[in-house]
């Protein structure tokens, strides 16, 4: 089985998640392009397993969408924080570690 | 009990004292420290008679005792014993130590009360009885080198016991550092003679030391040399001397101990202690002896200007165990130490009668503002004129039987040694003048107010001050206390001196020649294998050179009371006609100006280059300075990078992973 045209939209969509993550200033949405980047992630480890006729490539995509859901779970909870402190919801405004 | 026990007894008493007075000084009240401490050192001196009928119960060939409490090192080249050597030496210097020591502690409950560290005081004075103790019984180097190193130690404690007085503090200093060059070289010397014998223990090195050295081995010269280091820098010879007059800057009772009946006289013991050492490296013993005569002439010579009561009384004591380091280093060892026993009496009256006196003048030391105390304290008069007689070598004092052995000896072994002998003859014209001169300042001529306020039954109170200075001070701890003590209001300082005056005259009597040697016969066991065993001078020669230095004693101290009595102001016109020799004198022939350059300028000098040049440059500059620029260089490279906003931080973590993954997919292509 030819993968080639998966792992290329794979790619776009990690593309457009870099981009986006670089890009955005908005936390949310910045939250929803790394998902777009970790689920390009599992566009490839899925379309590898078939190409394998494995499962193990199968089970690492479940892995990454649990590690995705908790990595949600603590992104929306600082972004609750941030809003709830009335702090802006602004990632370029939060730059306080500057060495 | 045996003789070893009595000896372990000796050192437990006093040191037992100093830890009962250093611990218990908050709750012991009053005088009670001073008595607790001259009784320790009474029960010493007791423990020491009791040593000594053992010993002479014992056969002559028997009466060296070696005992070891335990083992203090062991390796496979070197076995050293806490042990103590009871002979003869050793228990003649413990009875003198101890026995001094006690008349010195009690004269002091009562001239140091009043001062508000008293008990550390008898502290430090049980502490310092304990180290010369443990130094003269010692049986080996090792302890040996712990004893000298302790007094040493103690002296330093005791001269900077006025510790808020500038000028007490800088003159411990100085007893220390020059005491510590003694040391040094008392422990190279050991090195030496552990290296060629492969023993420390006294008897087993003496007994083969003609079997691993030849005569005048170059080893073994150096190892005397070295030995003399250690003894000249504790008795205070040239040319490391310099430390004793500045010693006196102590409690008047300390200068009366240390600095002249017993410390100082360590030096005398060493050689004493080693003849068998010295008379296998003649050289080294004639410098000994070379040293020894140039330092009793020459601090004769400073004793005749100074002006300072108890500085004149430091001279005199350089200047008599210069006799004592002639003596021992001609092999006249009985004479020597005879000497040494002696002078112990009448150096401490000496002292202890400076004390009364400085206690009456309310702390000044100047004899220039001194005199006429004769009426005023009679007591004190009679002792330090019995006391100066005695120094002076007058006819049928102690001083006079025992100088004499000395240079009767030298005389009798001819050669240099006469030589040393008839300069010594000079030192002791010297001795009888600066002596009554003394008496002749102080007690004679018209009496200065303190007297006569004395006489009206009030002892004279000044503001309180440095004496050397002339500085403000006050009365609380670190200081002199509030009050002063004249022997004749304070019944032990009396008890004190009464017997010393006493010994002063009748101590001379164990060895008149001809009559009695006591002293000799005593030590004979120690000094058996001696080579000069046999060459004593005979009866007739020494009673002819007791006869010589009598004659020169009267005539010291005709020439004082002609020059202080008879004609006054003789001085003033010496002075004005030979003004050089005065200054060259009064500045103690400019040693201390001679080792300022030396020595201390150019250290200082080295000490501040370095503070300015080194520190300031080198040290804060490149080796501080480079790392912290290093430091502060990487730092902010680092702190560049953390920009604080996430998009940067996501940026620069897809370049590494980018950059890794294109790493290995070149290596692995």
């Amino acid at each position: 089985m030819d993968i080639t045209w998966y792992l290329v939209l794979s790619a776009f969509i990690f593309a457009i998640g870099v981009a986006g993550v670089i890009t955005r200033r908005n936390p949310l949405v910045v939250l929803l392009c790394l998902e777009l980047m970790l689920n390009a992630g599992n566009l490839a480890l899925v379309a590898f397993s078939r190409m394998h006729g494995g499962e193990a490539g199968q089970v690492f995509a479940l892995i990454v969408m649990v590690i995705a859901a908790c990595e949600v779970v603590i992104g929306l909870g600082i972004i609750v924080a941030m809003y709830r402190n009335k702090l802006p919801i602004d990632i370029d405004e939060m730059s306080q570690l500057r060495g | 009990m045996s003789a070893t026990s009595y000896g372990w007894l000796v050192l437990a008493f006093p040191l037992a004292g100093t830890l009962v007075i250093a611990l218990g000084w908050r709750v012991l009240p009053g005088r009670l420290p001073g008595w607790i401490g001259t009784a320790a050192i009474f029960l010493a001196f007791l423990s020491a008679i009791g040593a000594l009928f053992d010993l002479l119960d014992q056969p002559e060939e028997k009466r060296q005792l070696v005992d070891s409490a335990w083992t203090y090192a062991a390796t496979s080249d070197l076995h050293v014993d806490l042990a103590i050597l009871v002979d003869p030496l050793s228990l003649f210097m413990c009875l003198v130590v101890s026995g001094v020591s006690f008349l010195i502690h009690l004269y002091s409950v009562a001239y140091m009360s009043g001062d508000r560290g008293y008990p550390r005081y008898f502290a430090y004075l049980n502490f310092f009885v304990f180290s010369m103790l443990l130094l003269v019984l010692a049986a080996n180097f090792v302890i040996l080198i712990v004893g000298w190193a302790f007094v040493g130690a103690a002296s330093y404690l005791l001269i900077s016991y006025w510790y808020r007085r500038t000028t007490a503090v800088a003159a411990g200093i100085k007893a220390f550092v020059i005491n510590v060059i003694g040391d040094v070289g008392l422990v190279i010397a050991t090195f030496l003679i552990l290296d060629k014998v492969g023993s420390v223990d006294f008897l087993p090195v003496f007994d083969q030391a003609s079997d691993s050295f030849g005569r005048n081995d170059g080893t073994l010269v150096a190892a005397c040399l070295l030995l003399l280091v250690g003894a000249f820098a504790k008795s205070a010879q040239l040319p490391l001397h310099t430390w004793l007059p500045d010693a006196m800057e102590g409690p008047t009772p300390v200068s009366a101990l240390i600095h002249a009946a017993t410390m100082v006289t360590a030096g005398v013991y060493l050689i004493a202690r080693m003849h068998p050492l010295f008379e296998l490296a003649p050289t080294a013993a004639d410098v000994g002896a070379i040293v020894g005569c140039a330092t009793l002439l020459f601090a004769g010579t400073v004793a005749l200007v100074q002006t300072d009561l108890k500085r004149v009384i430091a001279y005199s004591t350089i200047s008599q165990i210069g006799y004592m380091v002639m003596g021992v280093s001609f092999a006249a060892y009985g004479a020597g130490l005879f000497h040494l026993m002696t002078h112990a009496f009448f150096k401490a009256l000496l002292f202890m009668g400076a004390g009364s006196i400085i206690g009456a003048m309310a702390g000044v030391q100047d004899m220039d503002r001194m005199g006429g105390f004769r009426r005023a304290m009679p007591f004190t008069f009679l002792t330090f004129a019995v006391g100066a007689l005695a120094l002076a070598g007058f006819p049928l004092t102690a001083g006079f039987f025992s100088k004499d052995e000395i240079i009767a000896f030298g005389l009798h072994r001819g050669g240099l040694y006469a030589v040393l002998a008839v300069l010594g003859y000079i030192g002791a014209f010297l001795t009888a003048f600066y002596s009554f001169r003394m008496v002749f300042r102080v007690f004679f001529g018209d009496p200065v107010p303190e007297a006569l306020e004395l006489e009206r039954g009030h002892v004279a109170h000044g503001e309180p001050m440095n004496p050397m200075t002339g500085e403000p001070e006050d009365t609380d701890v670190g200081f002199p206390g509030p009050e002063h003590h004249v022997a004749e209001r304070a019944w032990p300082m009396k008890a004190a001196m009464g017997p010393l005056a006493l010994l002063a005259i009748v101590g001379g009597y164990l060895a008149v020649p001809g009559l009695t040697d006591v002293i000799e016969k005593f030590l004979e066991p120690t000094f058996q294998d001696s080579r000069f065993h046999d060459t004593a001078p005979t009866n007739g020669s020494e009673v002819l050179g007791l006869v010589a230095g009598g004659i020169i004693s009267v005539l010291g101290i005709a020439g004082a009371w002609w020059i202080y009595r008879r004609r006054p102001g003789t001085t003033a016109r010496l002075v004005e006609r030979f003004p050089r020799a005065h200054r060259f004198l009064g500045n103690k022939w400019y040693f201390d100006e001679l080792y300022d350059s030396l020595f201390v300028r150019p250290v200082t000098g080295a000490a501040s280059f370095s503070r300015r040049v080194i520190e300031h440059n080198f040290v804060q500059g490149t080796i501080v300075g480079g790392a912290t620029g290093i430091v502060r260089v990487g730092t902010s490279f680092a702190r560049a990078i953390q920009t604080g906003y996430l998009r940067a931080y996501a940026l620069l973590l897809l370049l590494g992973a980018a950059g890794l993954t294109l790493y290995f997919l070149i290596t692995s292509s």
